[in-house]
């Protein structure tokens, strides 16, 4: 059977991770949940966090997505990201100008659902600098 | 008969226009090849998106508390045409034949008795149809600088408007009009039904799900309701990058032409003036001759 999960992750813009992996770990709305080969077909929610991407023993990839979902099918998984940024690449300054966005957002957030949104991206942007 | 002087200045401002038409193609043509970059880069997102609502729809019936967005209103009475062009002029057929199919279809819905009301995203539409459809026009969204700088941000904006009208009542059934790329000689004009969503079928294409039994977190309505806004966003800007490359296309193969048409001017324009040079010529040896002879 196989042993690797195809896990590819795009984003409205382009595609941005594809390829065949151990294992993601993957923030969903209700707690992180991590895909394995031969997972059972799930749809779910993302909240603002970091993909992990285990390959060969260790973590390959960090990925930080802004919230979209996940999709498991017997093909492997997908992840629609509302926007995703590769922490491999990304500087500690642009990750501060977007947590400075999300900020903005927060301040300017009209009703509930949407100070919910936007305070869940505020927090997981902050995690990641700091770890950053 | 013009003078020499006035054909050669003639030729002159043919062959600068003649320049600047070979420009704007070639910019074309390179801002082409990078908008049919994005418009193909943008697919997988838009598929994977279409298999995850073919997936949610094929466990589910539709009932009367689902999100609207699915459901529709359960009137048709008014229309929003959601016509998407150009922000510049020059590109050949581009702006016209979208605007075309947009006024076939207004008139169509006039003649039904249907509202029609007009959202229009780019300038070139709305200079168009507010000849004859201005008082339908309610708003109008520019993409400056492009789809490309503007990134997706700018669907989202549009889609954020479309929701606040719908919810306020103000239309019923929400199309989108734009030229689908096809090559840089071919862009099809489409209409594509946006809001009520269109679920695709179960077995659209997509890997086979073996008959998979879909597991949902949080639950499918919760996700139907994240969804539909968010696949509404993505065919706007889905359509604005079809769009975009299309643009391009066209203006390149008017641009394109008009070199060509150019260079057939200047052709005849130095025949003519090389006609009359040696017209000129020929009179002038005519007078030498005729003078000498009646001495």
């Amino acid at each position: 059977m196989a042993d690797k999960v195809h896990f590819e992750l795009v984003s409205p813009e382009r595609r941005l991770f594809s390829a065949d992996v151990e294992m993601v770990v993957v923030p969903g709305s209700e707690g992180d949940f991590a895909v394995l080969p031969d997972h059972a077909p799930f749809v779910a929610l993302l909240r603002a966090g970091v993909v992990e991407v285990h390959d060969a023993g260790k973590t390959s990839a960090r990925l930080f997505v802004r919230g979209g979902f996940a999709q498991v099918t017997p093909a492997g998984l997908t992840v629609l990201a509302e926007e995703a940024i590769d922490l491999a690449v990304a500087t500690k300054d642009v990750l501060a100008a977007r947590l400075a966005d999300a900020e903005a957002n927060l301040a300017a957030a009209a009703d509930d659902a949407q100070r919910i949104l936007a305070e869940s991206q505020v927090t997981a942007f902050r995690q990641v600098l700091e770890a950053a | 008969m013009a003078s020499l002087k006035d054909l050669k200045l003639r030729i002159n401002s043919v062959k600068s226009t003649q320049k600047i038409t070979k420009a704007m193609k070639m910019v074309a043509a390179s801002k082409l090849r990078r908008a049919q970059e994005a418009a193909e880069a943008a697919r997988p997102y838009a598929a994977s998106m279409e298999q995850v609502l073919a997936s949610l729809s094929a466990g589910i019936t539709l009932t009367e508390d689902m999100p609207k967005l699915l459901t529709g209103t359960g009137k048709d009475d008014v229309h929003l045409l959601v016509v998407a062009t150009a922000e510049r002029g020059l590109c050949g057929g581009f702006n016209s034949s979208i605007v075309r199919l947009a006024r076939q279809r207004i008139q169509a819905l006039i003649a039904e008795g249907k509202t029609v009301k007009i959202l229009c995203v780019g300038r070139k539409g709305r200079d168009a149809l507010r000849r004859d459809y201005a008082k339908l026009i309610i708003e109008t969204i520019e993409v400056t600088g492009g789809i490309r700088k503007q990134g997706f941000p700018i669907a989202g904006r549009i889609a954020d408007r479309l929701f606040a009208l719908y919810e306020a009542g103000e239309f019923d059934v929400a199309t989108v009009f734009y030229a689908q790329f096809k090559s840089a000689i071919a862009q099809i004009p489409t209409a594509q039904q946006i809001i009520p969503a269109a679920l695709p079928e179960g077995d659209a294409g997509g890997p086979d799900l073996k008959g998979a039994i879909f597991t949902f977190e949080p639950g499918e309505e919760e996700l139907l309701e994240a969804l539909l806004p968010r696949n509404v966003a993505v065919q706007i800007y889905r359509a604005l990058l079809e769009n975009a490359a299309s643009e391009e296309g066209s203006r390149m193969s008017a641009m394109d032409n008009a070199t060509r048409n150019a260079g057939d001017m200047i052709n005849r324009l130095t025949l003519t003036y090389n006609r009359t040079r040696q017209a000129a010529i020929t009179k002038e040896l005519i007078e030498i001759i005729s003078g000498a002879e009646a001495l």
